[in-house]
């Protein structure tokens, strides 16, 4: 593992990008670490879902996207979230119930986001997201809006959805500038690669709807600032859809409900279980692009700026069943009046 | 005269020349004019606002969601209602909780080609209103006439939420009007499509038409049978069925769809808890068989409800 940090590859990012997208990764991990003992302390209701391991693919494609983008993350992309813009504190008041939060306790964890922001919510129905997204880039072409990029995150176990391929063939046909990441991480929830598809690398999908694929070491920030960065600056040039497939290990459990015993410990000795923060951090010290003590200085930095968010979150109200609008519509008149009368 | 499917075709162009936002999405709704030719033309008038899709309802309809986010008022056409199942994720989970979730309307026209005609079979023939209905977060319109069609196309792609527009291919040829309308009721008001005092009928989309056969019908032996047309069944406008049911004091609910749960089921279920002191006799209902909707025209003809049917079921509910 260490041979491996040492090396330094040659499409090694400059100090400056590598150390600002550690520093995501970081504030990503120790925030839902956070998280995770406060759900753990039964604080949170509802799951907590963590990125631990994805956290190198998931900023390198947050700080790689620009103001305007837009952005579908999945659930293990709070590291992409935060490189993206979202405010911590989104995160945190959608896990504690906070009525301030963007979802107002309608909705919960990681079905966040400010679609008029461009960064769409979440839901759980697996790659129903892209055709949002194309929808959404059609939209700015409609405009006559260029150089903007979609993109949306995805796990080796969505891309068996019909919706994955539909989508993924709508954006082909119309060239759209979508970036799909997709995060191999061997398991989805807890059904092993073997049973989930057969090809030996799902990067090669991206011939069958003729756009561009990619393959990436999802352990290593630096091929996926590379990988990943590629990706969206060939969709922003207008070279149509970028299918980039990431291989990494899970190192959680689907939720934090899930112990993971499941996950084949040959797997997490293998370098697909290297843990990407690591290694990182390792590259950071190894090229004396950081010493131990700033990197100190900057886990103390992201461990305060989580805990002012919890604490904040924690004095804010939740959300009160007596002054909620209880209206599904935007148009209230067409409310089906009936229907309202007869709810508890 | 214009018949059914032109008011259709003439309200989406209308839509088209008076909201640069608004562009139609859909399989063979470009050049070909769409399945049923409610499209026609489209393409050529308004150049690159009329799209072919790839058979893929559910990217469709997550497309049309998207494109609301991004400030545009997608019609979606869907070549026939049955096939919206395989896009019914992206309508029910995706259109229909986004404005609740997040304050951000989704402003989309979902045009299901619903309902059956005589040798269309089980997966060309369906009425879908009902489940959409079930959902909270969309508004469900099932236009009876020429002038609903178009005047509820038209305001389908202006209210600010999605929009699942159940227009009856049944209707398209066969119902001609003299003329476009120039107003119309809005869209939660219920129509009393014929008045009387003996029994109402409350009924929507093709049955309006059977139901009024049937009032004709049975006018000649002497009852006089109000017809209410729903025009939209999300919302439901109840009061106008409880203020008809109070004048005659007999209720019968008629819809094409299955007979579990349902428009029909819905509406006598509310007459029956707010108006059963109106009722001078059980509250019935008239619905297609219960099995899957057959092909042949001596078959199809029997499974969903006609005048003849429509009429004995009345007459029963007359002499109790």
């Amino acid at each position: 593992m260490l041979d491996f940090a040492k090396r330094i590859s040659a499409s090694a990012a400059t100090r400056e990008r590598f150390a600002e997208a550690y520093r995501w990764m970081l504030l990503a991990r120790v925030m839902e670490e956070k998280l995770a003992s406060l759900y753990r302390g039964g604080k949170i209701t509802g799951g907590v879902f963590l990125g631990k391991g994805q956290e190198a693919l998931s900023v390198s494609l947050g700080i790689s996207l620009q103001k305007g983008d837009l952005f579908a993350p999945l659930i293990r992309d709070q590291a992409g979230r935060l490189a993206f813009g979202e405010p911590i504190l989104d995160g945190i008041r959608t896990y504690l119930g906070s009525r301030l939060g963007p979802m107002r306790g309608r909705d919960g964890n990681v079905h966040r986001g400010r679609p008029k922001e461009g960064l769409f919510p979440m839901i759980s129905h697996l790659g129903s997201m892209i055709s949002v997204v194309c929808g959404a880039l059609m939209a700015r072409r409609f405009k006559g809006e260029t150089g903007m990029v979609g993109a949306t995150c995805l796990g080796e176990g969505g891309t068996s959805t019909g919706a994955f391929h539909e989508a993924m063939n709508l954006a082909a046909i119309e060239r759209l500038p979508l970036v799909m990441i997709v995060a191999n991480n061997q398991y989805a929830y807890s059904t092993p690669n073997s049973r989930q598809f057969v090809c030996e690398d799902l990067s090669t999908r991206a011939a069958g709807y003729g756009i561009a694929g990619h393959t990436v070491d999802g352990t290593d920030l630096d091929a996926c600032l590379s990988v990943v960065g590629n990706a969206v600056e060939r969709a922003r040039r207008g070279e149509g859809p970028q299918l980039v497939v990431a291989n990494l290990l899970r190192l959680a459990g689907h939720g934090e409900h899930d112990d993971a015993g499941y996950i084949d410990p040959a797997l997490k000795a293998s370098p697909l279980g290297r843990d990407c923060l690591k290694v990182a951090e390792e590259a950071l010290i190894a090229r004396e692009w950081v010493s131990a003590s700033e990197l100190a200085c900057w886990r103390e930095e992201a461990l305060r700026q989580v805990e002012e968010a919890i604490a904040t979150a924690q004095r804010e109200p939740a959300p009160d069943p007596n002054m909620e609008k209880w209206c599904a519509l935007a148009t209230s008149r067409l409310a089906d009046s009936y229907a309202v009368e007869q709810a508890p | 005269m214009i018949t059914y499917l032109e008011a259709i075709r003439e309200a989406q162009a209308k839509a088209l020349a008076d909201d640069p936002r608004v562009f139609i999405y859909g399989q063979d709704v470009g050049s070909f004019g769409g399945a049923f030719k409610a499209t026609k033309n489209l393409a050529k008038e308004y150049p690159g606002r009329v799209l072919d899709a790839p058979i893929s309802e559910d990217a469709i309809l997550g497309a049309a969601v998207g494109a609301a986010i991004g400030g545009m008022r997608p019609i979606i056409e869907m070549q026939y209602a049955d096939f919206s199942t395989v896009g019914f994720n992206q309508v029910v989970n995706q259109a229909a909780t986004l404005y609740w979730r997040t304050e951000t309307c989704c402003p989309i026209t979902v045009r299901l080609p619903s309902g059956g005609t005589a040798g269309s079979g089980p997966f060309h023939s369906q009425s879908m209103e009902g489940l959409y209905a079930m959902y909270p977060g969309l508004v469900v319109m099932t236009p009876a006439t020429v002038e609903d069609a178009y005047s509820m196309l038209l305001e389908a792609v202006a209210i600010d939420d999605p929009v699942i527009f159940c227009e009856h291919k049944y209707l398209y040829y066969h119902l001609k009007a003299e003329g476009l309308p120039t107003e119309a009721l809005p869209v939660g008001k219920a129509r009393i499509a014929r008045m009387g005092r003996d029994a109402t009928v409350v009924t929507y989309s093709a049955m309006v038409h059977e139901c009024l056969a049937m009032a004709e019908e049975l006018a000649t032996e002497g009852y006089e049978v109000e017809v209410v047309d729903l025009r939209s069944v999300r919302p439901l406008d109840t009061d106008t069925v409880l203020a008809s049911v109070a004048r005659t004091g007999r209720l019968l609910a008629v819809g094409e769809a299955w007979p579990w749960g349902g428009v029909t089921a819905e509406v006598v279920a509310r007459v029956a808890s707010e108006g059963f002191a109106l009722l001078d006799a059980p509250p019935r209902r008239l619905n297609a068989k219960d099995t899957p909707i057959p092909y042949h025209p001596n078959l199809w003809g029997t499974h969903r409800p006609t005048a003849q049917t429509i009429a004995r079921s009345m007459r029963e509910l007359l002499r109790l």
